[in-house]
């Protein structure tokens, strides 16, 4: 099955479920309410849906405003739901990870109201929240995987 | 990104009407609600009942929000929504804000 949103493609077979946005906040946006209204992940229980929206929207954003700060691209996400939860695949080509590695992740202590911090709470968020992390580069592709428990649900 | 402002007393009430504070939404959040809190009110209370989703830019937001305020000010949080509140929860954020589960009594009409 095939659909359209916007410039956004949309993919769910028995492989799972493939969509391919544009690189900017508003396609995040789309895409990610598009994902969530798809057959496999309409059904899933209202904490796991939380926390794999919180988890996409936070690689997702990343990839916008980091790997295509400088040009332009599309991003395309996989999702497969298994016995081991949801299994995410995000692929893009802007970019690479500094270093070659993700981002530590850690909250910014603070003390008072003055230095709270206002960012850095997205990798914190990932990788809290998700398994099985895993980044690599390969040629010019940025690859991101990562699992997320959906509890007894999973099927 | 909609938000409806009612004076009750001191208190200014704000409410989010939209479904989500997000990474596309949060700068005209920001800016919208620095205008809407000019006036110096004593305290702000921001109804999140409506909003279902709230990403880290998002978050970034209502942080900036409440720093803009100023010392002698409070924001206040109201209706976090399940996936809202972990969020909050899980970056400690939710130590820093005043949050109530629902508008503060007499303040249930307000908008």
């Amino acid at each position: 099955m095939q659909s359209d949103c916007g410039q956004a493609r949309l993919e769910e077979g028995p492989d799972g479920t493939r969509i391919t946005i544009p690189g900017d906040p508003m396609a995040v946006r789309d895409g990610l309410q598009a994902l969530f209204d798809t057959i496999m992940l309409r059904d899933l229980p209202e904490d796991g849906r939380g926390t794999a929206e919180i988890v996409l929207a936070e690689a997702l954003n990343n990839i916008v405003e980091h790997a295509y700060a400088r040009h332009q691209g599309d991003i395309e996400i996989t999702l497969q739901l298994s016995v081991s939860g949801l299994v995410c695949r995000i692929v893009d080509t802007g970019s690479p990870m500094p270093d070659g590695v993700l981002p530590a992740g850690k909250l910014k202590p603070f003390t008072t109201d003055d230095d709270l911090p206002e960012g850095g709470f997205g990798w914190f968020l990932i990788r809290t929240l998700s398994r099985d992390l895993e980044y690599r580069r390969d040629g010019n592709t940025n690859l991101l995987s990562f699992r997320l428990d959906m509890g007894q649900t999973a099927h | 990104m909609e938000l409806v402002a009612e004076q009750r007393g001191e208190i200014l009430v704000v409410r989010a009407m939209q479904d989500r504070i997000d990474a596309a939404g949060a700068i005209q959040f920001k800016d919208k609600m620095r205008e809407l809190t000019q006036a110096n009110n004593p305290r702000v209370v921001l109804d999140m009942s409506k909003v279902a989703f709230l990403d880290s830019s998002g978050l970034g937001a209502v942080v900036a929000v409440m720093k803009a305020l100023g010392p002698e000010r409070k924001l206040e949080l109201s209706g976090l929504t399940a996936t809202v509140q972990k969020v909050f929860r899980l970056t400690r954020m939710d130590s820093v804000f005043i949050i109530h589960d629902q508008l503060p009594d007499g303040m249930r009409n307000a908008v």
